[in-house]
């Protein structure tokens, strides 16, 4: 009877149809097996590439900005701490929404959303893009405390450039600013929210040795971007401290002296190693303000301002050099054979060239002078008459062995190069025939012939120094490119080809200049023993001068407006014996060398002393310069 | 007239029962829920809080309410097959009144100390139910089509009270099983025939009635990545975690997407991801293997039976079982829209775990009693 019910159809149908069941769930766990198959083993390497992408966040590690110092170690920018709120767009759902937020907390103005929209939309979206920088204290709390509503959101300590002495290095340090889209080389430290670039000056020439290198480093994150752990870590290179051969003391010393004048420049050099120990440009300016970000207003005074504060004016101001252009003159007169020393030139207060007529500066005239009376009074009658016995294309082959007339390589941008005239640069550039008054004009510095502070130091430091063509640089080391090397010591300059009978000649000159009681810079001369000077006075009219003018008699400094006063001009060496030190100092409008510019040469040189003394006697050189200066 | 054997496994008494009890099946679904233990485990950063620890309390009491179930009489569960799904019934619909909300969708019953998930139950009662119908139907009584509305009624009365909630998954989790509890008795094949053409040929008017996230997961399914941070993300993950597991996985607790928290749910519906994870194909396989093993177990208990109602009950069970495992692993590995079905004994969760074991404490129970037979209309009716 069991047996029969076991036979029964039900019993049939179901036993037939549970092994049915069994089949196909057997064969549906096979789909999943085939499947995992496909996930796991075939698409294995494709998924695992996507996990290592989802969970691994490259992160750069912005390299500490090497610190400009001077040459003994003071420290002219370092970096500061200051705390920021950036966002990193990947790791919040929408940016607008979460500045929505955080503008209750900041206020920020539609300027400043409309900035950080466009770097949302230029950068990376794992890149942590700045909201505000230099926070306050409040802020950054207010911002912790409303942490959860931030998604993305971070505090983030950074470091902005602090310049402890401003405007006294303003034009030569320079300053640091955001890259702006066409300083995005790829690498990808530019895109670093709290990078800045050198703008100007040594930040500027020297940027990629003080930028360094980017680190990076692996993190792991999870799912909501947090952080987890650090894989790995690749150390970036500090960026290299740049050392100046500037002495901070002098600098801050010339800077405050140029500063009391509306508009000057001055450069101390090292004559024999070419090393600048001073260069500043008046009016300056406060760099801090462009690393914190400069205020439109500020930065537009500074743009319009007629004095030109932003311009380094030692380097890029080209001025008519005037009677400092006189040893040039000499030497190529003295060269071509026109001149003897001996020789002297009537000067009665004019010389006429057919219609023209060239004034000398003193009406009356200096009376029957020779070379070296010639200098010491800058006679310029004396010079038209050299200048054309000698020709413009030889004097301007002079200026150009001295440095005039084309930059003279400073590591620092934005020099200028002046212009020495030939006769083949008016026909080219003019296209008239050269005029032999031109000449005459150029004898005595102007007309077409500018020149820079630092070309007339360098030039002054040629002619103290025996004729070599010594070049100035701004930095102890040999920096090329991102690499750091010592200098070495002793540099041979090439000869700028004078006789050593031709120089001693003009040295004497300028040493009178100063030092003969009818010198031109007789009351700015050192009286401190072994460290006379000597020099050359140099007023450059901006304006021609008419005839009616000079028959009326010529105005005071005082009644002239200030953009048509004399650009006054002094160039000097010291100590005069044994030079070691040129200095070259112009004030723009200033009125008159002797007057104005010889007093600051003379306090520069006389402050270069002290600080010789102070340092040890007069052998302050490069050894003395620490080697191993502290990172 | 009934053998002499069958009569008195009738009347064993308790401790009898349980050296009858299949401890081999026992032994199976502790090794299951073993690698739910250490998934979940790992899932906790290598700790027992929040998850592991508390599973396996609930396992354990689980067990001992498996083998009571396993124990009590199979008549027994065969005369309150209705009573129970009355009450089950009742459940849902109180859920339906007082539910309280949760997820957008009302499914728990808060009694105060433990949170009832009606629905759970109905699975349960359903399948006591259909294979008590059943039971008492001849083969031709099958065949006649009026015999079917009744067990027709009493399935889609649940299932739409369920997907009214809205659960589909749980919805399915009815339907699925009773279908095949209907397969199994001997319903004549062609009438599947005409109900799978019928629903069909219903489903783009039962689509209308869809809520929208659920349409959602059907169209993220359908292409995840056109959705990669949105509902298609749960999916993308899930693959990526599986593939990126390859042959041999990255080694227990170093699945980086499950500890980074790129696996969404990684404890509960998408447990065998991270298992797979880690594991890798070979593990996952292992889990596959386990699963079969417990379902043949299942089915031979099923075959063994003399009782149509306990072999209607049991293979139901096992069907259920099936069905849990299978389109939970379907859907974590893209083969199938994302609904929210456990995978059985492993996914951290205690309503599924202890409705789980109490089915098996059916199945068992089906064992011990598999020579006990009940009549076509009832206990009364030994014949």
């Amino acid at each position: 009877m069991s047996a029969l019910k076991r036979e029964n159809p039900r019993t049939k149908v179901f036993n037939r149809r549970a092994a049915l069941l069994l089949g196909g769930q057997l064969g549906l766990f096979g789909v999943l097996a085939a499947r995992m198959y496909y996930l796991q083993v075939i698409e294995s390497e494709k998924y695992k590439v996507l996990a290592e992408e989802n969970r691994i966040n490259l992160r750069l590690i912005a390299p500490p900005r090497g610190r400009v110092l001077d040459r003994y170690g003071e420290v002219l920018a370092l970096n500061e701490l200051n705390y920021r709120v950036v966002v990193t767009p990947e790791q919040t759902g929408s940016v607008v929404q979460t500045l929505d937020v955080i503008s209750n907390i900041l206020s920020l103005t539609d300027g400043e959303r409309r900035r950080i929209m466009r770097e949302v939309a230029r950068k990376r979206r794992f890149l942590p893009i700045t909201i505000r920088d230099n926070l306050s204290w409040e802020e950054v709390a207010r911002i912790a405390v409303n942490a959860q509503d931030l998604p993305g959101v971070a505090i983030d300590s950074g470091s902005s450039r602090f310049y402890p002495y401003g405007p006294d290095l303003a034009h030569l340090v320079g300053y640091v600013a955001p890259p702006s889209e066409s300083d995005l080389t790829g690498d990808p430290l530019l895109e670093l929210p709290d990078f800045r670039i050198g703008r100007t000056g040594i930040e500027r020439n020297y940027d990629l040795a003080l930028r360094g290198r980017a680190g990076n480093s692996q993190i792991e994150v999870n799912a909501a971007g947090r952080p987890i752990r650090e894989l790995a870590r690749l150390e970036g290179e500090p960026g290299h401290d740049v050392a100046l051969t500037i002495d901070l003391h002098v600098q801050r010393m010339v800077a405050r002296r140029l500063a009391q004048e509306e508009s000057a420049a001055a450069v101390l050099m090292d004559i024999h190693t070419g090393e600048v120990l001073a260069l500043a440009s008046s009016p300056s300016y406060d760099t801090n303000q462009f690393s914190k970000g400069i205020p439109v207003a500020l930065w537009n005074s500074l743009r319009t301002d007629h004095r030109k504060p932003l311009n380094n004016k030692a380097i890029d101001g080209q001025f008519a050099p005037g009677s400092t252009f006189k040893m040039i003159t000499a030497i190529a007169a003295l060269e071509a054979g026109v001149i003897s020393p001996e020789q002297r030139v009537a000067c009665r207060g004019w010389v006429e060239l057919g219609d023209a007529r060239f004034h000398c500066w003193k009406r009356g005239g200096h009376g029957h002078v020779d070379l070296n009376e010639s200098i010491k009074y800058s006679c310029d009658v004396f010079f038209y008459e050299i200048a054309r016995r000698t020709g413009i294309d030889k004097i301007a082959e002079v200026a150009r062995r001295f440095g005039l007339g084309q930059t003279v390589g400073i590591d620092m941008p934005g020099e200028k190069a002046g212009l020495i005239p030939t006769r083949a640069w008016k026909r080219a550039t003019i296209g008239q025939p050269w005029a032999q008054g031109e000449t005459l004009v150029a004898g005595i510095g102007q007309g077409y012939i500018t020149a820079t502070p630092l070309q007339l130091a360098v030039m002054t430091a040629r002619l103290a120094n025996g004729g070599h063509a010594v070049i100035p640089r701004l930095t102890l080391d040999q920096i090329n490119e991102r690499t750091v090397t010592e200098r070495p010591q002793q540099v041979k300059w090439p000869s700028c080809g004078v006789s050593p009978q031709i120089l001693s000649l003009i040295q004497r000159g300028m040493r009178d200049v100063v030092n003969d009681p009818r010198g031109t810079a007789f009351k700015a001369r050192i009286t401190e023993p072994d460290w006379a000077m000597a020099g050359k006075t140099g007023t450059a009219q901006v304006r021609r001068i008419t005839e009616e003018e000079r028959r009326n008699g010529l105005r005071k400094p005082e009644q002239v407006p200030w953009r048509e006063r004399d650009h006054a001009l002094f160039v000097a060496y010291a100590p005069v014996d044994e030079p070691r030190y040129a200095v070259a100092v112009v004030v723009e409008h200033g009125g008159g060398g002797s007057t104005v510019a010889a007093p600051i040469a003379r306090d520069i040189l006389t402050e270069m002393r002290r600080r010789e003394r102070e340092r040890g006697d007069g052998t302050t050189r490069v050894a003395e310069r620490p080697r191993d200066r502290p990172l | 007239m009934a053998s002499s054997l069958s009569v008195r496994r009738g009347e064993m008494s308790i401790l009898q029962k349980l050296t009858q009890v299949n401890w081999g099946l026992v032994l199976l679904l502790g090794i299951v829920a073993s690698v739910g233990f250490t998934a979940l485990y790992s899932a906790a950063g290598g700790s027992f809080e929040p998850w592991a620890g508390r599973q396996i309390t609930r396992f354990a009491i689980g067990i001992v309410l498996m083998l009571a179930v396993a124990v009590v009489d199979l008549r027994l569960w065969y005369r309150i097959a209705y009573l129970f799904y009355g009450i089950a019934l009742l459940l849902l619909v109180a859920v339906e009144v007082a539910g309280s909300i949760g997820m957008g969708a009302q499914r728990w019953l808060d009694l105060g100390l433990i949170q009832l998930q009606p629905s759970e139950l109905m699975k349960v009662a359903l399948i006591l139910v259909l294979a008590r119908y059943f039971h008492g139907l001849t083969y031709e009584q099958i065949g006649r089509p009026h015999y079917l509305i009744w067990p027709v009624v009493l399935t889609l009365a649940p299932a739409a009270l369920v997907a009214k909630q809205p659960d589909l998954g749980s919805a399915i989790m009815l339907v699925a099983p009773a279908g095949v509890t209907f397969f199994l008795a001997g319903v004549r094949l062609w009438k599947f025939v005409v109900v799978i053409a019928g629903a069909a040929a219903a489903l783009p008017i039962g689509w209308q009635f869809l809520r929208e996230y659920q349409k959602q997961r059907v169209y993220t399914f359908l292409n995840p990545e056109t959705d990669p941070l949105g509902t298609g993300y749960h999916i993308i993950q899930s693959k990526i975690a599986l593939g990126s597991g390859g042959i041999w996985g990255k080694g227990y607790m170093q699945g980086t997407q499950s500890q980074l928290q790129f696996l969404p749910e990684k404890q509960t519906d998408f447990i065998f991801t991270m298992f797979s994870e880690e594991m890798g194909f070979v593990g996952g396989l292992v889990l596959i293997a386990l699963y079969i093993l417990v379902i043949v177990y299942g089915i031979a208990i099923a075959l063994r039976s003399r009782s149509d109602f306990g072999r209607l009950v049991a293979m139901g069970i096992m069907t259920s079982f099936f069905i849990y495992a299978f389109i939970n692993m379907g859907m974590v590995m893209g083969l199938l829209p994302v609904v929210g079905i456990p995978l059985p004994l492993v996914s951290y969760g205690g309503t599924a775990m202890m409705s789980l074991l109490i089915a098996f404490g059916l199945v068992i129970n089906v064992y011990v009693h598999r020579d006990v037979h009940i009549g076509r209309r009832g206990l009364a009716d030994d014949g």
